[in-house]
């Protein structure tokens, strides 16, 4: 089993993110699911959301303590609280900033992480760029497809076209595609 | 078909291939996405012949739905907490005047302290109000379960909840298969009323009954359910043979036949234990599950077949009778009443308010009930820290304020002012 926990402030679409990586995994033939932390969720309160992703049915319903990945669409949260907390020593960290590591203070936490796993993509100039909006989700789950290698980007641009409009989805996907070369390219340059 | 989908959303899409009449609900976290779908589908069409009340309040929710009933429509309503403890006066009279009613109760922790998490205290403040109450544990299951409450309550002409975890189901997206239209179709036959308010054929439905038959009445509400026992495993049959898988029935087992202790549980939760108990088993810990479905009618003789031959039972209940303990456990007990070398039951409250129910904490509390059974009540994961500084607190101060203020302010989460 595969956890990801997705870290944000309300109106970023943290619990659309988790919504829509289930729904990508699932068309991979995955059983995924996706549920948000129950909070009374306001815009610009922190706000977690969970996907789980596996080969057979899931039956656990506890929030994931120990997540194989976090997603953090917002790097402030790191002063906030515990981003990081129970995250699998092989765990991998994608954070959505146009800053290096070193200018987040996040070089301690890449060292305990195997070398390439803790990212950082700049999502929300992406989605300001192609949607118009800086939502960084959609942007962030290309992201994540290049950094683990759990899903497909093809799936990732299927979950986002069968949720949005034509032009939202079209924007999103053009995000998600970008941050998905980002990755790429980082990866090339390490 | 199969759909990656939101809990609430899967239930509104079966709740609308059973073809209600009259849907009137007043929206209440967690139920509302439910009664927001269908509201949608009813006005896009996808649900025929259905009329879509917007109505002031949970109690005019369910006296609609009894009026419409009574009027021999097929209703549909669905509430939450305070607001199925606001309805409660109906919630009496939709099973008294026998009215078969479907309502999904998103299961929430009642106030005060008001909380909007996930507890089972709604169901169980009206357990007895003679609606039979199905519990599901996916919301696979929880969307079966709507198509099977339709059949059971017209059967009866009795009104059915269905239960369903507030957030952990209603809100989570996972895949459910939503059955088709024409299956549902062969499975629930169109409604057929035992009773009608009609102009051209006028009765009278909700008589004053005195002494001389009110008891006979209430025995009738109670033979129905005891009928019920026996229906519910046939409609879950008969929902496999058509639908092809398990959903509902009065209970189900897991790997708990020839297990020295037994964990009982409704909801959600059990997914969480099933996991648990692979992991105590792989461990050489001889241990099992029974999944109760129905609460009311309790099955008290299926339950009893179950856990007789067990050394202890655990009941893991998200519920606390304040000055009894757990309500369920307190069932289990009736269903062992007067078995010789019956099975110690041994309580676990957990989960209330919202409060996670972790694996860790349930190997913590099995292990202790393997190992050192205990009497009485057992608070999962109970602060107990607090609990004694605000004991402490009371004791030496006359004035000592709010509890629940008091706590959270010793937790750090509303500084207004230190608490010693």
């Amino acid at each position: 089993m595969f956890q990801v926990r997705i870290h944000g402030r309300g109106g970023q679409g943290v619990v659309t993110g988790a919504e829509l990586l289930s729904v990508a995994a699932y068309l991979e033939g995955k059983h995924a699911q996706a549920f948000p932390s129950f909070g009374s969720e306001r815009t610009g309160a922190p706000v977690v959301s969970f996907c789980r992703i596996d080969d057979k049915e899931i039956r656990l319903r506890e929030p994931i303590l120990e997540p194989d990945a976090l997603i953090v669409q917002d790097p402030t949260l790191f002063k906030a609280i515990d981003v990081c907390q129970g995250l699998k020593p092989n765990g991998y960290l994608l954070v959505n900033s146009n800053r290096s590591l070193t200018d987040l203070h996040l070089e301690t936490v890449a060292k305990e992480l195997p070398a390439g796993h803790v990212v950082t993509v700049p999502a929300s100039e992406l989605a300001l760029k192609h949607v118009g909006r800086p939502l960084p989700n959609a942007a962030l789950l290309g992201a994540f497809a290049r950094l683990t290698g759990i899903i497909d980007l093809k799936s990732v641009i299927a979950a986002i076209d069968g949720a949005f409009t034509k032009k939202i989805a079209a924007g999103n996907i053009a995000a998600a595609a970008a941050a998905y070369d980002a990755i790429a390219g980082a990866a090339a340059a390490a | 078909m199969l759909k990656q989908i939101e809990g609430s959303r899967a239930m509104a899409e079966a709740i609308g291939l059973c073809r209600p009449e009259v849907i009137c609900a007043y929206p209440i976290t967690p139920q509302t996405h439910i009664v927001e779908g269908l509201g949608e589908m009813v006005r896009t069409g996808d649900i025929k012949n259905c009329e879509f009340i917007n109505v002031e309040s949970e109690f005019a929710a369910l006296s609609v739905a009894i009026g419409a009933s009574a009027a021999g429509a097929r209703a549909y309503t669905a509430t939450a907490s305070q607001g199925l403890l606001y309805m409660a006066e109906a919630v009496y009279n939709a099973s008294g005047l026998g009215l078969p009613i479907v309502m999904t109760l998103g299961n929430r922790a009642i106030g005060a302290p008001i909380n909007i998490w996930n507890d089972h205290s709604d169901a169980m403040a009206m357990c007895d109000s003679g609606w039979m109450q199905l519990f599901a544990e996916t919301n696979q299951e929880a969307a079966d379960l709507h198509i099977q409450a339709f059949r059971l309550a017209e059967e009866l002409s009795m009104p059915v909840m269905v239960c369903v975890d507030g957030f952990i189901l209603t809100h989570a997206v996972e895949r459910v298969d939503i059955p088709k239209q024409v299956d549902v179709d062969a499975y629930l036959p169109p409604y057929e009323p035992v009773q009608v308010l009609d102009p051209r054929d006028p009765v009278s439905i909700g008589a004053m009954v005195g002494p001389e038959a009110f008891t006979e009445v209430r025995y009738l509400q109670h033979y129905k359910q005891t009928l019920a026992l026996r229906l519910i495993p046939e409609f879950a049959a008969a929902f496999k043979s058509r639908f092809g898988r398990d959903s509902g029935g009065l209970l189900r087992s897991y790997r708990a036949e020839d297990a020295e202790l037994i964990v009982v549980a409704m909801g959600s939760v059990n997914g969480t234990i099933k996991d648990t108990i692979d992991e105590m088993r792989a461990d050489g810990l001889s241990i099992g599950l029974v999944t109760l479905v129905s609460f009311r009618p309790f099955p008290t003789a299926a339950l009893r077949e179950k856990l007789v031959r067990a050394r202890n039972v655990v009941v893991i209940e998200k519920s606390l009778a304040v000055g009894m303990g757990g309500p369920l456990a307190n069932n289990v007990d009736l269903a062992l009443r007067n078995v010789e070398a019956a099975p110690q039951v041994h309580s676990v409250i957990a989960g209330l308010g919202g409060r996670p129910i972790t694996r860790a904490s349930l190997h913590r509390v099995l292990r202790q009930a393997l190992e050192q059974p205990w009497e009485g009540s057992h608070f999962l994961d109970l602060n107990e820290k607090i609990i004694a500084k605000e004991l402490h607190y009371v004791r030496k101060v006359r004035r000592s304020g709010p509890t629940a203020e008091n706590l959270l302010r010793r937790l750090g989460q509303a500084a207004d002012h230190a608490v010693v």
